[in-house]
Protein backbone atom coordinates (compact mmCIF):
# COMPACT_ATOMS: atom_id res chain seq x y z
CA UNK A 1 0.00 0.00 0.00
CA UNK A 2 2.90 2.30 0.76
CA UNK A 3 4.36 1.66 -2.69
CA UNK A 4 0.99 2.29 -4.33
CA UNK A 5 0.85 5.66 -2.61
CA UNK A 6 4.37 6.49 -3.75
CA UNK A 7 3.43 5.57 -7.33
CA UNK A 8 0.45 7.91 -7.22
CA UNK A 9 2.72 10.88 -6.46
CA UNK A 10 4.32 11.13 -9.94
CA UNK A 11 0.83 10.81 -11.45
CA UNK A 12 -0.15 13.99 -9.64
CA UNK A 13 2.98 15.71 -10.89
CA UNK A 14 2.28 14.76 -14.51
CA UNK A 15 -1.28 16.02 -14.13
CA UNK A 16 0.10 19.40 -13.07
CA UNK A 17 2.49 19.47 -16.02
CA UNK A 18 -0.30 18.41 -18.39
CA UNK A 19 -2.23 21.47 -17.31
CA UNK A 20 0.55 23.72 -18.59
CA UNK A 21 0.92 21.87 -21.88
CA UNK A 22 -2.77 21.41 -22.65
CA UNK A 23 -4.21 24.77 -21.67
CA UNK A 24 -2.99 28.05 -23.12
CA UNK A 25 -2.04 30.95 -20.84
CA UNK A 26 -5.40 32.58 -21.56
CA UNK A 27 -7.27 29.70 -19.86
CA UNK A 28 -5.91 30.58 -16.45
CA UNK A 29 -8.86 29.07 -14.58
CA UNK A 30 -8.64 25.68 -16.28
CA UNK A 31 -4.88 25.60 -15.81
CA UNK A 32 -5.14 26.41 -12.12
CA UNK A 33 -7.88 23.80 -11.68
CA UNK A 34 -5.78 21.09 -13.32
CA UNK A 35 -2.69 22.00 -11.29
CA UNK A 36 -4.75 21.92 -8.09
CA UNK A 37 -6.11 18.50 -9.12
CA UNK A 38 -2.53 17.34 -9.57
CA UNK A 39 -1.66 18.51 -6.07
CA UNK A 40 -4.78 16.82 -4.71
CA UNK A 41 -3.70 13.56 -6.32
CA UNK A 42 -0.28 13.96 -4.69
CA UNK A 43 -1.95 14.57 -1.33
CA UNK A 44 -3.98 11.41 -1.85
CA UNK A 45 -0.80 9.49 -2.63
CA UNK A 46 0.81 10.78 0.55
CA UNK A 47 -2.19 9.73 2.63
CA UNK A 48 -2.18 6.24 1.08
CA UNK A 49 1.57 5.90 1.66
CA UNK A 50 1.20 7.06 5.27
CA UNK A 51 -1.60 4.55 5.89
CA UNK A 52 0.51 1.83 4.33
CA UNK A 53 3.36 2.77 6.65
CA UNK A 54 1.03 2.63 9.66
CA UNK A 55 -0.25 -0.81 8.69
CA UNK A 56 3.24 -2.18 8.10
CA UNK A 57 4.40 -0.79 11.43
CA UNK A 58 1.43 -2.26 13.22
CA UNK A 59 2.13 -5.73 11.75
CA UNK A 60 5.80 -5.42 12.72
CA UNK A 61 5.01 -4.36 16.29
CA UNK A 62 2.53 -7.23 16.59
CA UNK A 63 5.18 -9.67 15.41
CA UNK A 64 7.72 -8.30 17.90
CA UNK A 65 5.22 -8.63 20.75
CA UNK A 66 4.60 -12.29 19.86
CA UNK A 67 8.32 -12.98 19.72
CA UNK B 1 8.25 45.69 -2.33
CA UNK B 2 7.63 43.65 -5.45
CA UNK B 3 9.90 40.85 -6.54
CA UNK B 4 12.59 41.59 -9.02
CA UNK B 5 11.98 39.52 -12.14
CA UNK B 6 15.00 37.26 -12.49
CA UNK B 7 16.56 37.31 -15.92
CA UNK B 8 17.22 34.00 -17.62
CA UNK B 9 20.92 34.67 -18.07
CA UNK B 10 23.02 35.89 -15.15
CA UNK B 11 23.79 39.56 -14.93
CA UNK B 12 27.39 40.66 -14.47
CA UNK B 13 28.14 41.38 -10.81
CA UNK B 14 29.96 44.50 -9.74
CA UNK B 15 33.09 44.03 -7.64
CA UNK B 16 31.31 45.33 -4.55
CA UNK B 17 28.39 42.93 -5.01
CA UNK B 18 30.77 40.03 -5.64
CA UNK B 19 32.67 40.80 -2.43
CA UNK B 20 29.45 41.15 -0.44
CA UNK B 21 27.98 37.85 -1.64
CA UNK B 22 31.27 36.03 -1.09
CA UNK B 23 31.49 37.40 2.46
CA UNK B 24 27.89 36.35 3.12
CA UNK B 25 28.50 32.85 1.83
CA UNK B 26 31.48 32.54 4.18
CA UNK B 27 29.02 33.12 7.04
CA UNK B 28 26.42 30.66 5.71
CA UNK B 29 28.10 27.58 7.32
CA UNK B 30 26.74 28.90 10.62
CA UNK B 31 23.38 27.53 9.45
CA UNK B 32 24.99 24.10 9.17
CA UNK B 33 26.49 24.46 12.64
CA UNK B 34 23.12 25.48 14.03
CA UNK B 35 21.23 22.58 12.46
CA UNK B 36 23.93 20.11 13.59
CA UNK B 37 23.68 21.36 17.19
CA UNK B 38 19.88 21.27 17.12
CA UNK B 39 19.93 17.69 15.78
CA UNK B 40 22.38 16.64 18.49
CA UNK B 41 20.44 18.32 21.29
CA UNK B 42 17.16 16.77 20.18
CA UNK B 43 18.65 13.26 20.19
CA UNK B 44 19.57 11.19 23.23
CA UNK B 45 22.68 11.72 25.34
CA UNK B 46 23.97 8.26 24.50
CA UNK B 47 24.03 9.14 20.78
CA UNK B 48 25.33 12.72 21.03
CA UNK B 49 28.91 12.19 19.85
CA UNK B 50 27.77 9.99 16.97
CA UNK B 51 25.26 12.64 15.97
CA UNK B 52 27.78 15.48 15.86
CA UNK B 53 30.52 13.38 14.26
CA UNK B 54 27.90 12.22 11.77
CA UNK B 55 27.08 15.83 10.93
CA UNK B 56 30.74 16.51 10.17
CA UNK B 57 31.05 13.34 8.10
CA UNK B 58 27.83 14.03 6.22
CA UNK B 59 28.88 17.56 5.32
CA UNK B 60 32.22 16.20 4.10
CA UNK B 61 30.67 13.38 2.06
CA UNK B 62 27.99 15.65 0.58
CA UNK B 63 30.55 18.24 -0.49
CA UNK B 64 32.85 15.64 -2.06
CA UNK B 65 29.98 13.87 -3.86
CA UNK B 66 28.71 17.18 -5.17
CA UNK B 67 32.19 18.17 -6.37
CA UNK B 68 32.80 14.82 -8.08
CA UNK B 69 29.43 14.38 -9.77
CA UNK B 70 26.64 16.64 -8.52
CA UNK B 71 28.05 19.94 -9.75
CA UNK B 72 28.15 18.51 -13.28
CA UNK B 73 24.43 17.69 -13.20
CA UNK B 74 23.49 20.91 -11.40
CA UNK B 75 25.26 23.03 -14.01
CA UNK B 76 25.15 26.79 -14.11
CA UNK B 77 22.78 29.29 -15.69
CA UNK B 78 25.25 30.18 -18.43
CA UNK B 79 26.63 26.66 -18.87
CA UNK B 80 25.65 23.75 -21.17
CA UNK B 81 22.65 21.58 -20.37
CA UNK B 82 20.52 18.68 -21.62
CA UNK B 83 17.23 19.78 -23.13
CA UNK B 84 14.18 17.75 -24.13
CA UNK B 85 11.87 19.05 -26.84
CA UNK B 86 8.34 17.95 -26.01
CA UNK B 87 4.96 19.40 -26.95
CA UNK B 88 6.61 22.30 -28.72
CA UNK B 89 8.50 23.38 -25.61
CA UNK B 90 12.12 23.07 -24.51
CA UNK B 91 12.48 21.34 -21.16
CA UNK B 92 15.92 22.06 -19.73
CA UNK B 93 16.14 19.16 -17.29
CA UNK B 94 19.80 18.44 -16.51
CA UNK B 95 23.05 20.36 -16.38
CA UNK B 96 26.01 19.24 -18.47
CA UNK B 97 28.86 21.06 -16.81
CA UNK B 98 32.47 19.89 -16.82
CA UNK B 99 33.38 17.00 -14.52
CA UNK B 100 35.30 17.56 -11.28
CA UNK B 101 34.72 21.33 -11.31
CA UNK B 102 36.85 21.76 -14.42
CA UNK B 103 37.28 25.40 -15.47
CA UNK B 104 35.82 26.74 -12.24
CA UNK B 105 38.48 29.43 -11.96
CA UNK B 106 37.63 30.78 -15.42
CA UNK B 107 33.85 30.76 -14.94
CA UNK B 108 31.90 33.99 -14.54
CA UNK B 109 31.74 35.58 -11.10
CA UNK B 110 28.04 34.73 -10.85
CA UNK B 111 28.67 31.08 -11.74
CA UNK B 112 31.45 30.76 -9.16
CA UNK B 113 29.31 32.24 -6.41
CA UNK B 114 26.30 30.16 -7.48
CA UNK B 115 28.38 27.03 -7.19
CA UNK B 116 29.64 28.01 -3.74
CA UNK B 117 26.02 28.64 -2.70
CA UNK B 118 25.08 25.18 -3.98
CA UNK B 119 27.94 23.52 -2.10
CA UNK B 120 26.66 25.00 1.16
CA UNK B 121 23.06 24.25 0.20
CA UNK B 122 23.72 20.58 -0.47
CA UNK B 123 25.54 20.21 2.86
CA UNK B 124 22.57 21.73 4.67
CA UNK B 125 20.07 19.55 2.79
CA UNK B 126 22.08 16.42 3.66
CA UNK B 127 22.00 17.24 7.38
CA UNK B 128 18.19 17.25 7.50
CA UNK B 129 17.54 13.47 7.15
CA UNK B 130 20.40 12.76 9.59
CA UNK B 131 18.47 14.56 12.33
CA UNK B 132 15.31 12.59 11.60
CA UNK B 133 17.15 9.29 11.77
CA UNK B 134 18.83 10.15 15.07
CA UNK B 135 19.47 7.39 17.63
CA UNK B 136 19.18 4.53 15.15
CA UNK B 137 20.81 5.51 11.84
CA UNK B 138 24.29 4.07 11.30
CA UNK B 139 27.10 6.48 10.51
CA UNK B 140 28.11 4.77 7.27
CA UNK B 141 24.50 4.56 6.13
CA UNK B 142 24.00 8.26 6.91
CA UNK B 143 27.04 9.05 4.76
CA UNK B 144 25.72 6.86 1.94
CA UNK B 145 22.37 8.67 2.06
CA UNK B 146 24.21 12.01 1.94
CA UNK B 147 26.30 10.88 -1.03
CA UNK B 148 23.24 9.80 -3.02
CA UNK B 149 21.42 13.01 -2.16
CA UNK B 150 24.38 15.21 -3.10
CA UNK B 151 25.46 13.37 -6.24
CA UNK B 152 22.11 12.56 -7.84
CA UNK B 153 19.01 14.14 -6.30
CA UNK B 154 19.94 17.64 -5.19
CA UNK B 155 21.72 18.50 -8.48
CA UNK B 156 18.61 17.61 -10.48
CA UNK B 157 16.33 19.90 -8.49
CA UNK B 158 18.97 22.63 -8.10
CA UNK B 159 19.35 22.70 -11.87
CA UNK B 160 15.62 22.98 -12.41
CA UNK B 161 15.37 25.83 -9.92
CA UNK B 162 18.62 27.79 -10.11
CA UNK B 163 20.44 26.98 -13.33
CA UNK B 164 17.93 27.90 -16.02
CA UNK B 165 16.08 24.60 -15.64
CA UNK B 166 12.49 24.10 -16.71
CA UNK B 167 11.03 25.27 -13.38
CA UNK B 168 12.82 28.60 -13.58
CA UNK B 169 11.69 28.93 -17.21
CA UNK B 170 7.98 28.47 -16.47
CA UNK B 171 7.60 32.20 -16.99
CA UNK B 172 9.21 32.17 -20.45
CA UNK B 173 7.66 28.92 -21.69
CA UNK B 174 4.20 29.08 -20.11
CA UNK B 175 3.70 32.76 -19.23
CA UNK B 176 3.78 32.04 -15.50
CA UNK B 177 5.22 35.34 -14.31
CA UNK B 178 8.87 34.94 -13.18
CA UNK B 179 8.78 31.13 -13.16
CA UNK B 180 9.31 29.12 -9.99
CA UNK B 181 10.98 31.31 -7.36
CA UNK B 182 13.14 29.76 -4.65
CA UNK B 183 15.51 32.54 -3.62
CA UNK B 184 17.25 30.83 -0.70
CA UNK B 185 16.47 27.15 -0.99
CA UNK B 186 13.06 26.72 0.67
CA UNK B 187 12.40 24.01 -1.94
CA UNK B 188 15.84 22.87 -3.09
CA UNK B 189 17.24 22.63 0.42
CA UNK B 190 14.40 22.32 2.88
CA UNK B 191 11.52 20.58 1.09
CA UNK B 192 14.01 18.22 -0.53
CA UNK B 193 15.66 17.63 2.85
CA UNK B 194 12.26 16.98 4.41
CA UNK B 195 11.15 14.43 1.81
CA UNK B 196 14.54 12.74 2.26
CA UNK B 197 13.93 12.71 6.01
CA UNK B 198 10.49 11.17 5.48
CA UNK B 199 11.97 8.47 3.25
CA UNK B 200 14.70 7.70 5.81
CA UNK B 201 12.19 7.52 8.67
CA UNK B 202 9.86 5.26 6.68
CA UNK B 203 12.68 2.92 5.68
CA UNK B 204 14.54 2.83 9.01
CA UNK B 205 11.40 2.69 11.18
CA UNK B 206 10.90 4.20 14.63
CA UNK B 207 13.23 3.94 17.60
CA UNK B 208 12.68 0.84 19.71
CA UNK B 209 9.94 1.43 22.23
CA UNK B 210 8.68 4.63 20.60
CA UNK B 211 5.31 3.21 19.56
CA UNK B 212 4.41 0.30 21.89
CA UNK B 213 1.69 -2.03 20.68
CA UNK B 214 -1.71 -0.81 21.88
CA UNK B 215 -0.31 2.15 23.77
CA UNK B 216 0.47 5.83 23.33
CA UNK B 217 3.69 7.05 21.74
CA UNK B 218 6.50 7.13 24.28
CA UNK B 219 7.94 10.59 24.91
CA UNK B 220 11.67 10.66 24.14
CA UNK B 221 12.67 14.25 24.80
CA UNK B 222 15.90 15.79 23.52
CA UNK B 223 18.82 15.55 25.93
CA UNK B 224 20.22 19.10 25.83
CA UNK B 225 18.01 22.19 25.52
CA UNK B 226 21.07 24.44 25.60
CA UNK B 227 22.47 22.89 22.40
CA UNK B 228 19.06 23.20 20.78
CA UNK B 229 18.52 26.85 21.63
CA UNK B 230 22.09 27.95 20.95
CA UNK B 231 21.83 26.11 17.65
CA UNK B 232 18.83 28.30 16.84
CA UNK B 233 20.88 31.45 17.34
CA UNK B 234 23.72 30.12 15.19
CA UNK B 235 21.21 29.14 12.52
CA UNK B 236 19.88 32.71 12.43
CA UNK B 237 23.27 34.06 11.39
CA UNK B 238 23.59 31.42 8.69
CA UNK B 239 20.06 31.97 7.43
CA UNK B 240 20.61 35.73 7.16
CA UNK B 241 23.63 34.97 4.98
CA UNK B 242 21.74 32.43 2.83
CA UNK B 243 18.70 34.67 2.36
CA UNK B 244 20.61 37.83 1.46
CA UNK B 245 23.10 36.03 -0.80
CA UNK B 246 20.24 34.15 -2.46
CA UNK B 247 18.36 37.39 -3.09
CA UNK B 248 21.36 38.69 -5.05
CA UNK B 249 22.20 35.46 -6.86
CA UNK B 250 18.76 34.13 -7.81
CA UNK B 251 16.54 37.23 -7.72
CA UNK B 252 19.12 39.80 -8.88
CA UNK B 253 17.94 42.05 -6.06
CA UNK B 254 19.61 45.47 -5.92
CA UNK B 255 21.84 46.25 -2.93
CA UNK B 256 19.19 48.62 -1.57
CA UNK B 257 16.75 45.69 -1.21
CA UNK B 258 19.08 43.55 0.89
CA UNK B 259 18.48 45.12 4.33
CA UNK B 260 14.75 44.44 3.87
CA UNK B 261 15.50 40.79 3.10
CA UNK B 262 17.55 40.56 6.30
CA UNK B 263 14.84 42.27 8.36
CA UNK B 264 12.23 39.94 6.85
CA UNK B 265 14.31 36.92 7.92
CA UNK B 266 14.46 38.20 11.49
CA UNK B 267 10.76 39.03 11.57
CA UNK B 268 9.70 35.67 10.20
CA UNK B 269 11.76 33.77 12.80
CA UNK B 270 10.61 36.08 15.60
CA UNK B 271 6.96 35.78 14.65
CA UNK B 272 7.26 32.02 14.43
CA UNK B 273 8.92 31.55 17.82
CA UNK B 274 6.39 33.91 19.42
CA UNK B 275 3.50 31.94 17.95
CA UNK B 276 4.97 28.58 19.00
CA UNK B 277 5.64 29.94 22.49
CA UNK B 278 1.98 30.96 22.76
CA UNK B 279 0.63 27.71 21.29
CA UNK B 280 2.71 25.46 23.56
CA UNK B 281 1.92 27.60 26.60
CA UNK B 282 -1.81 27.32 25.89
CA UNK B 283 -1.64 23.59 25.21
CA UNK B 284 0.76 22.46 27.93
CA UNK B 285 0.59 25.27 30.50
CA UNK B 286 4.27 26.11 29.96
CA UNK B 287 6.26 26.91 26.82
CA UNK B 288 8.12 23.92 25.38
CA UNK B 289 11.79 24.65 24.60
CA UNK B 290 12.16 21.99 21.88
CA UNK B 291 8.99 22.98 20.07
CA UNK B 292 9.88 26.68 20.36
CA UNK B 293 13.20 25.86 18.68
CA UNK B 294 11.27 24.02 15.98
CA UNK B 295 9.03 27.06 15.58
CA UNK B 296 12.01 29.40 15.27
CA UNK B 297 13.56 27.16 12.64
CA UNK B 298 10.31 26.87 10.69
CA UNK B 299 10.10 30.67 10.58
CA UNK B 300 13.62 30.76 9.17
CA UNK B 301 12.75 28.06 6.64
CA UNK B 302 9.64 29.93 5.49
CA UNK B 303 11.73 33.08 5.12
CA UNK B 304 13.99 31.22 2.70
CA UNK B 305 11.17 31.50 0.17
CA UNK B 306 9.81 34.90 1.08
CA UNK B 307 12.52 37.18 2.55
CA UNK B 308 13.45 38.67 -0.82
CA UNK B 309 9.86 39.00 -1.99
CA UNK B 310 7.47 40.24 0.71
CA UNK B 311 7.12 43.29 2.95
CA UNK B 312 8.20 43.20 6.62
CA UNK B 313 4.61 43.03 7.85
CA UNK B 314 3.86 40.15 5.51
CA UNK B 315 7.01 38.41 6.69
CA UNK B 316 5.88 38.70 10.30
CA UNK B 317 2.50 37.20 9.41
CA UNK B 318 4.18 34.36 7.49
CA UNK B 319 6.31 33.62 10.54
CA UNK B 320 3.30 33.68 12.88
CA UNK B 321 1.44 31.16 10.75
CA UNK B 322 4.53 28.92 10.46
CA UNK B 323 4.91 29.09 14.23
CA UNK B 324 1.31 27.97 14.80
CA UNK B 325 1.46 25.17 12.22
CA UNK B 326 4.75 23.63 13.31
CA UNK B 327 4.00 22.39 16.85
CA UNK B 328 0.60 21.09 15.74
CA UNK B 329 2.11 19.23 12.81
CA UNK B 330 4.90 17.75 14.95
CA UNK B 331 2.20 16.33 17.20
CA UNK B 332 0.04 15.07 14.34
CA UNK B 333 2.97 13.33 12.64
CA UNK B 334 3.97 11.59 15.85
CA UNK B 335 0.58 10.69 17.30
CA UNK B 336 -1.60 10.18 14.23
CA UNK B 337 0.87 9.01 11.59
CA UNK B 338 3.40 7.25 13.90
CA UNK B 339 6.37 9.00 12.38
CA UNK B 340 9.35 9.00 14.76
CA UNK B 341 11.21 12.17 13.78
CA UNK B 342 13.36 13.25 16.75
CA UNK B 343 14.40 16.54 15.15
CA UNK B 344 10.93 17.40 13.85
CA UNK B 345 12.58 18.01 10.47
CA UNK B 346 9.62 16.83 8.39
CA UNK B 347 7.34 19.40 9.97
CA UNK B 348 9.94 22.16 10.27
CA UNK B 349 11.64 21.94 6.89
CA UNK B 350 8.78 20.36 4.95
CA UNK B 351 5.77 22.31 6.15
CA UNK B 352 7.80 25.50 6.74
CA UNK B 353 9.27 25.35 3.27
CA UNK B 354 5.97 24.56 1.56
CA UNK B 355 4.19 27.31 3.45
CA UNK B 356 6.89 29.81 2.47
CA UNK B 357 6.69 28.83 -1.20
CA UNK B 358 2.90 29.15 -1.22
CA UNK B 359 3.05 32.51 0.58
CA UNK B 360 5.67 33.79 -1.87
CA UNK B 361 3.32 33.01 -4.75
CA UNK B 362 0.20 34.31 -3.06
CA UNK B 363 1.80 37.62 -2.07
CA UNK B 364 3.63 38.30 -5.35
CA UNK B 365 2.07 41.08 -7.39
CA UNK B 366 2.44 39.43 -10.81
CA UNK B 367 -0.37 37.15 -12.02
CA UNK B 368 0.69 33.56 -12.62
CA UNK B 369 3.32 33.51 -9.87
CA UNK B 370 1.09 31.52 -7.54
CA UNK B 371 0.56 28.86 -10.19
CA UNK B 372 4.30 28.71 -10.87
CA UNK B 373 4.92 28.08 -7.18
CA UNK B 374 2.29 25.31 -7.13
CA UNK B 375 3.87 23.59 -10.13
CA UNK B 376 7.25 23.75 -8.36
CA UNK B 377 5.76 22.23 -5.22
CA UNK B 378 4.15 19.48 -7.33
CA UNK B 379 7.57 18.67 -8.79
CA UNK B 380 9.38 18.54 -5.46
CA UNK B 381 6.75 16.34 -3.78
CA UNK B 382 5.55 14.33 -6.77
CA UNK B 383 8.97 13.43 -8.12
CA UNK B 384 11.24 14.15 -5.15
CA UNK B 385 9.68 11.78 -2.62
CA UNK B 386 9.40 8.68 -4.87
CA UNK B 387 12.91 9.28 -6.21
CA UNK B 388 14.60 9.59 -2.81
CA UNK B 389 12.55 6.69 -1.43
CA UNK B 390 13.67 4.45 -4.29
CA UNK B 391 17.32 5.47 -3.99
CA UNK B 392 17.43 5.19 -0.19
CA UNK B 393 15.63 1.83 -0.39
CA UNK B 394 18.41 0.61 -2.69
CA UNK B 395 21.02 2.00 -0.28
CA UNK B 396 19.26 0.15 2.55
CA UNK B 397 19.48 -3.15 0.64
CA UNK B 398 23.21 -2.72 0.23
CA UNK B 399 24.05 -0.98 3.51
CA UNK B 400 21.33 -1.24 6.18
CA UNK B 401 20.37 2.20 7.44
CA UNK B 402 19.44 1.03 10.89
CA UNK B 403 21.74 -0.15 13.67
CA UNK B 404 21.00 -3.52 15.27
CA UNK B 405 18.88 -3.63 18.40
CA UNK B 406 21.96 -3.93 20.62
CA UNK B 407 23.29 -0.69 19.16
CA UNK B 408 20.05 1.06 19.96
CA UNK B 409 20.05 -0.31 23.48
CA UNK B 410 23.57 0.73 24.47
CA UNK B 411 23.46 3.93 22.41
CA UNK B 412 25.03 4.84 19.11
CA UNK B 413 28.07 6.39 20.81
CA UNK B 414 29.24 3.17 22.45
CA UNK B 415 28.07 1.01 19.57
CA UNK B 416 29.73 2.94 16.76
CA UNK B 417 32.45 5.02 18.43
CA UNK B 418 33.34 2.96 21.47
CA UNK B 419 32.91 5.86 23.86
CA UNK B 420 30.23 8.30 24.94
CA UNK B 421 29.95 12.05 24.57
CA UNK B 422 29.72 12.54 28.34
CA UNK B 423 31.98 9.91 29.91
CA UNK B 424 31.95 11.54 33.37
CA UNK B 425 28.17 11.47 33.66
CA UNK B 426 25.91 8.56 34.53
CA UNK B 427 23.48 8.01 31.70
CA UNK B 428 19.96 7.27 32.91
CA UNK B 429 18.42 3.88 32.27
CA UNK B 430 15.75 3.88 29.63
CA UNK B 431 12.48 2.41 30.90
CA UNK B 432 11.31 1.56 27.40
CA UNK B 433 13.79 -1.39 27.32
CA UNK B 434 12.46 -3.19 30.34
Amino acid sequence: MKYAGLLVLPAGFFLAIAALVLFPATSAGARAGFVLCGLAVEALGLVVAARGHLEAQSHKAHGEDRA
Amino acid sequence: MTPAIPSILPLPLSDATFALVLALLLLAPLALAGVALINTGLGRSRSAAQSLLGSLAIVAVAVIAFALLGATFAGTADGPSHTLHLAGTSWNWLGAGPFFLGGLGKASAQSQLSLLFEFLAVALAALIPWGSGADRLRLTAGCAVAAVLAALVFPLFAHWTWANGWLSQLGVNFSLSSGFLDPAGAASIHVLGAVSALAVVWIAGPRKGKFPQGGFATAMPGHNAVYILFGCLLALAGWLAFNVAGAVLWMHAPLSALPVAAVNTLLSASGAVGATFAVTRIRFGKPDASLCANGWLSGLVASSATAAIVTPLQSLMIGLIAGVLTPLLVEVLELAVSIDDPSGAIAVHGAGGLWGLIAAGALASQPGQFLAQLVGIAAFIGLGLPLVYLLFWLVNRWLPLRADSDGERIGMDLHELGGGAYPEFVIHRDDSYR
